[in-house]
Formats: structure tokens, sequence, C-alpha cells
């Protein structure tokens, strides 16, 4: 039995933690509001105008019409790659396997800065030795995103594989269910709590990345994140702040809305 | 329904034979149990039967129809696995319906064969519930009952009570017996546990080192055991090496002259017999029964018997196991007995 002194250092302790983690966040939402010109605190007083200068900057909605787009082909990109390479790497022995699971989290592992040069140089290479355009490009923008969430969809996939075991999937079969009935009546709603939390990951590495794009968008065809920084170079005022907070309620609604469906605690 | 018929099975991971040409027959609709210890072959053996296993050579027939080459999915065998493996995401009647639905039954139907299979295994009134709010011998049930759903040519069931506790274990024993009885199903069952063989199959097949040793009735196993490892292995058994030097007639390697009643062909080999068939005390033998004259190591009193461990002249250690309603006494370590057994008690193995 913990004894009461014990206790409170502990709930102390845990208020501390959410603090150091949710302060910035609040800071970021509070100073959207804030009516000054030039962020400076205290504030003079509160306006909404930094929401509606922000959309009126053609940079920031296409931006974020952008990054949304990009996000979503990433995901279901990652998804429709990740998933079959999960259940390849945990249910079918083949010589390879292991280097193959490795390289699959690789993406996770190599800063995104030398990650980005280097797929810059390999579409470049792409390039002139097919004529197809990446660089600065939607597609390739989306193909490099599509690799940052790869290596979520394999963790989360294959975790959920491994605890769920093949005997369900042998019980299938044995009731004379084929491959493919096996896979959708079985597998798949068994490790649907780790697949919908791969798509959420997938989503937000890609609504959030920065390094990686900033070697492949072109003008015009710009993200969030980079549209963020461009900004920051020359500005110092709440627009970024408002920004930020609408990215910060998407990506809440997004987890909010994976948690009804599954969850998400179960995924991990 | 029908027999199940297995031919010169083999099947080797690169150097290991874990099934070594096993052959034998099951009758239709009886229970054979495939029993031996951890890693020798049986579930390996049962898995080729259910087709998760491709043989490396040998057949499988179910009746006169050869399923080797078909897939799990089109053997229609129905298998209860260790742990059940019932789906977690669905609960109790739409795990036995599946089968059912890959089959591509209607409703109704579908419907009208849950709810008959569900009272037959007597878990109508739970099948809402997930499988993870059953208790272990209700997940059994289900798993029964979602095999037997789809009408299967066989019965396969691995280990199937290893994960119940002993008071259960025994209950549901007798439980599944009778529904397979009932079902008239040719089944096979695969246990390390000889008890559990003995209790509930028509015959068992003991296999060690991926061979089938021997395939019989429990009485036949542990009246007539054809190796030293059955006799071994299905109940406790007292060997006393030495030679066969005539037709019933037995040297024992400590200079004993024994009998024994059967054939054996002449050389080397082991006498065997049961704890139970033998008698210890201070006076000679009755004549004609073997006899050799030991000193008491322990005695254990076990409640309906009372165990004698003793050491013969020759340094062979020998079990007596004494009925206590026949009034076995207690002996102090180190007294001088003479154990005495009846050939028609012996069998010689190699």
């Amino acid at each position: 039995m913990p004894t009461s002194a014990s206790r409170v250092l502990f709930l102390a302790f845990v208020a501390a933690v959410f603090l150091f983690l949710v302060a910035p966040l609040v800071v970021i939402v509070w100073a959207s509001f804030f009516a000054d010109k030039i962020l400076t605190f205290p504030p003079s007083g509160y306006t909404l105008a930094w929401y509606a200068r922000a959309w009126a900057l053609p940079d920031f909605a296409s931006g974020f019409l952008m990054s949304v787009q990009v996000a979503i082909c990433a995901t279901l990109g990652s998804l429709l790659l990740g998933v079959p390479a999960a259940l390849a790497v945990e249910r079918f022995r083949f010589p390879g396997r292991e280097p193959l699971r490795q390289i699959l989290l690789a993406p996770m592992y190599v800063p995104a800065i030398v990650a980005g040069a280097a797929v810059y140089l390999y579409f470049v290479q792409v390039e002139i030795a097919t004529e197809v355009q990446l660089t600065a490009t939607f597609s390739g923008v989306m193909i490099a995103h599509t690799m940052i969430g790869l290596p979520w969809t394999m963790r989360l996939v294959c975790a959920s594989l491994a605890t769920t075991g093949s005997v369900a999937e042998e019980a299938a079969q044995s009731l004379g269910a084929n491959a493919l009935q096996t896979f959708f009546y079985v597998t798949l709603p068994i490790i649907r709590p780790g697949v919908i939390a791969a798509a959420l990951f997938s989503f937000i590495a890609s609504f959030t990345e920065l390094e990686m794009s900033l070697f492949l968008v072109g003008p015009g065809k710009t993200t969030l994140p980079i549209a963020i920084v461009n900004y920051l170079e020359w500005n110092l005022d709440s627009t970024i702040a408002a920004v930020a907070t609408v990215q910060i309620l998407i990506i809440g609604a997004v987890l909010l809305a994976s948690d009804r469906f599954v969850n998400l605690g179960k995924a991990f | 329904m029908s027999g199940v018929t297995l031919r010169n099975l083999s099947k080797a991971y690169g150097e290991l034979r874990a099934v070594d040409d096993v052959s034998l027959v099951i009758r239709e609709g009886e229970l054979l149990a495939l029993l031996g210890p951890s890693g020798c072959g049986k579930t390996t053996t049962l898995r080729a039967i259910a087709g998760f296993v491709q043989p490396t050579s040998g057949t499988v027939h179910f009746g006169e129809r050869d399923v080797t080459a078909v897939p799990v999915h089109k053997r229609n065998v129905g298998m209860v696995f260790q742990g059940y493996a019932l789906f977690p995401h669905l609960n109790v009647a739409k795990n036995v319906a599946f089968g059912l639905k890959v089959r591509g039954w209607d409703k109704q139907r579908v419907r009208k064969r849950v709810t008959e299979m569900l009272e037959w295994v007597q878990l109508a009134k739970l099948s809402e519930r997930r499988a993870r709010e059953l208790s272990g011998g209700q997940q059994q049930r289900v798993a029964l009952a979602r095999a037997m759903a789809i009408q299967p040519e066989v019965l396969l069931l691995d280990e199937p009570f290893s994960a119940l506790d002993a008071k259960l274990r025994l209950q549901m024993r007798t439980e599944i017996r009778q529904l397979q009885r009932e079902a008239g199903i040719t089944s096979v069952f695969v246990t390390h546990d000889q008890d559990e063989a003995m209790a509930i199959a028509d015959r068992i097949g003991v296999i060690n080192h991926g061979r089938l040793e021997q395939l019989g009735s429990a009485e036949d196993l542990y009246k007539r055991p054809v190796s030293r490892f059955v006799a071994g292995f299905i109940g406790k058994c007292n060997f006393i090496e030495g030679r066969v030097t005539a037709p019933g007639r037995f040297a024992a390697a400590g200079g004993a002259e024994l009998r024994f009643a059967g054939q054996h062909v002449e050389g080397p080999a082991a006498l065997c017999f049961r704890p139970e068939h033998a008698a210890v005390g201070p006076g000679a033998a009755a004549a004609g029964d073997n006899s050799l004259p030991v000193s008491v190591k322990s005695v254990t009193y076990l409640g309906p018997a009372t165990e004698y461990e003793l050491i013969s002249e020759s340094g062979e250690h020998l079990l007596v196991s004494a009925s206590s309603a026949s009034g076995a006494a207690a002996a102090p370590q180190g007294e001088r007995l003479v154990v005495s057994w009846r050939p028609e008690d012996c069998f010689v193995v190699d």
C-alpha cells in the first residue's frame, strides 16, 4: 500500500510531466488570439483576425490543402505496402526475411534531412534515366511521405500480428476458409486496431513532415510546414500561432475519431 | 464419414525426421489417441492429417479419397486446437457459424445449425458471449461445436485438455468422449498423458522419435508391449537384463534362471514384469514361479497400495506394488526378502 505522502509525490510527478507536454500547446493556442502586431507578452488584447489572415494568405491555404492530400495519399500508400509486408514478414519464412524487415523499418532511423537529400538525388537520377519528373511534384512528395509512414505501419501491424499468433488463422482454414477469406474475416479484424493506429501515425508523420519535404517541393506546390517556415523567415506575428492551432486541432480530431473506432491503447 | 489411412507417412525437416514412415488405419467412428513424449512427432502427424503439414513422402487417405495434396480448407476436417483458437472478435454463435458462412450456407440454415450445435454442447444460453468471457471448459465446448458444425469427415484434437486444470480435465475428457461417441465421428487426439489416452481412446498409437512403436487397445499396450519404450512409457515396469536361451527360458545377467510365457527369439533381451504382478515376502516362492532374492531400499505407503523399492543381488532396481487389502507390511531398509512372480505375467522385449 502506498502511503499518502508517496501518492501525493506520484501525482505531482504525473502533473509535472503532463504540464511539460501540454504547456507549449497551450501557449501556442493562447498566442494565436493576441491582438498585438508583433508577438509581445503580456498581450494588449485579443482578436480572431490572425485566423482570417492565415486563411487569406494563399501559401497557407494551398499548403494546407496540399498537406492534407499528400497525407491521405501517403497513408493509403503506406497501408497498401506495409500491411502485406508485415504479413509476409510475420507469417512466412523465406530467405532475406530479417533484412527485409530491417530495411522497411529503416526510414525511422535515418535522419529526415539525410533521407531528403538522398531521395532528391535519387529522383534526379530517375529523371535523367527516364525523363519522368519527380522532384518538385505532388507524386514525388507523396512517394517520400509513403516511405515515412511505412515503418510506422510495419511496427504497429507486425506487433498486432505477433500477439495474435497464427493459430486463429489455422482454425479458419480448417473450417474451410481460403486464403482471402481467412485474411478478410479473421486476420484483418484481429489486427484492425494496429492498422488504424498505423494509418493515424502515417497521417500525422506526413502531415507534420518538414525536413524531407524541403528538398522535394516546388514553387506553388508547398506543404503546410514549409509554408510556415517560409513565413517565419520574414515575419514574427500570431498568424503562425493561428496556423499551428488549426494543425493541432486537426491532429487532435484525428486522434479522437480513431479512438472511437478502436481502443488505441491496445495497439501498443 | 470415413476412416483415415496413413501410408508410409514421413516428414523431414532437414536432417530431422519428425515423422518417420508411419502407417496406420484409423477405423470409422473410433477415437484414436496418438501418445508420446513431447517432440516425438505426434502433433506433426496430426497436422499432416489436417493438411497443415505437407508430408515429405507417404499418403493420407480419408476413406478411399487420397487427400495428400488437398489443401487444409478443402479437406473438411474439424480441428480442436490446443488453447482452442476461438476467434476473439466474434461471439460464440458467430464462431460456430464461421465454417458454415464460408461454405456459403444461407442465413436461416446457418442459424438452425448453430442452435443445434450449441444445444448439443449445452451452451445455447451463452451464444452472444465473447470467447474471453467463457471459462476454459466452455471455450473447449465452443471449439468442439465449431469444429463439428461443418460436419467434418474427421475430428482432430490437439492436446485438447492441456489448458484445463486437473479436475476440469477429468470432467471434460469424459464429456468429449461422450459427445464424440454420440456423433460417431472418426477422431484422432494427440496427448502426452497416458492416463488420458487409456481413459478415453478406443485404441492408442504410441509414437517415439517419429516412429509408430505400437498400435493397440490400452490393454494390449499394457499387457503386451512390443518394445522397451512402450513397456516403460505405459505404466511402471521392471526390466531384468539378460538373454533368451531357449523357448520360455531367460538367463538374467546376474545369473538367475527365469521363465516366461510366450515367444521370443533367442539372444540378448530384457524380461519385464509390472510392479503389481509381483509379490514380496520372506518365504520361498511357489513352485514354478520366478523368484529373485532382494534387499529392501525403501517402502512407501500410498493408501490403496504399498510400494517397495528393492535391489536384487546383481544390482537391479525393482519396484513391487502390493495392494493394501492384502495386508502389505512395512519392512526395514536392508531387510532380505524374495520377490516372486508368475511366468505368465512376464514379457520379453529387445
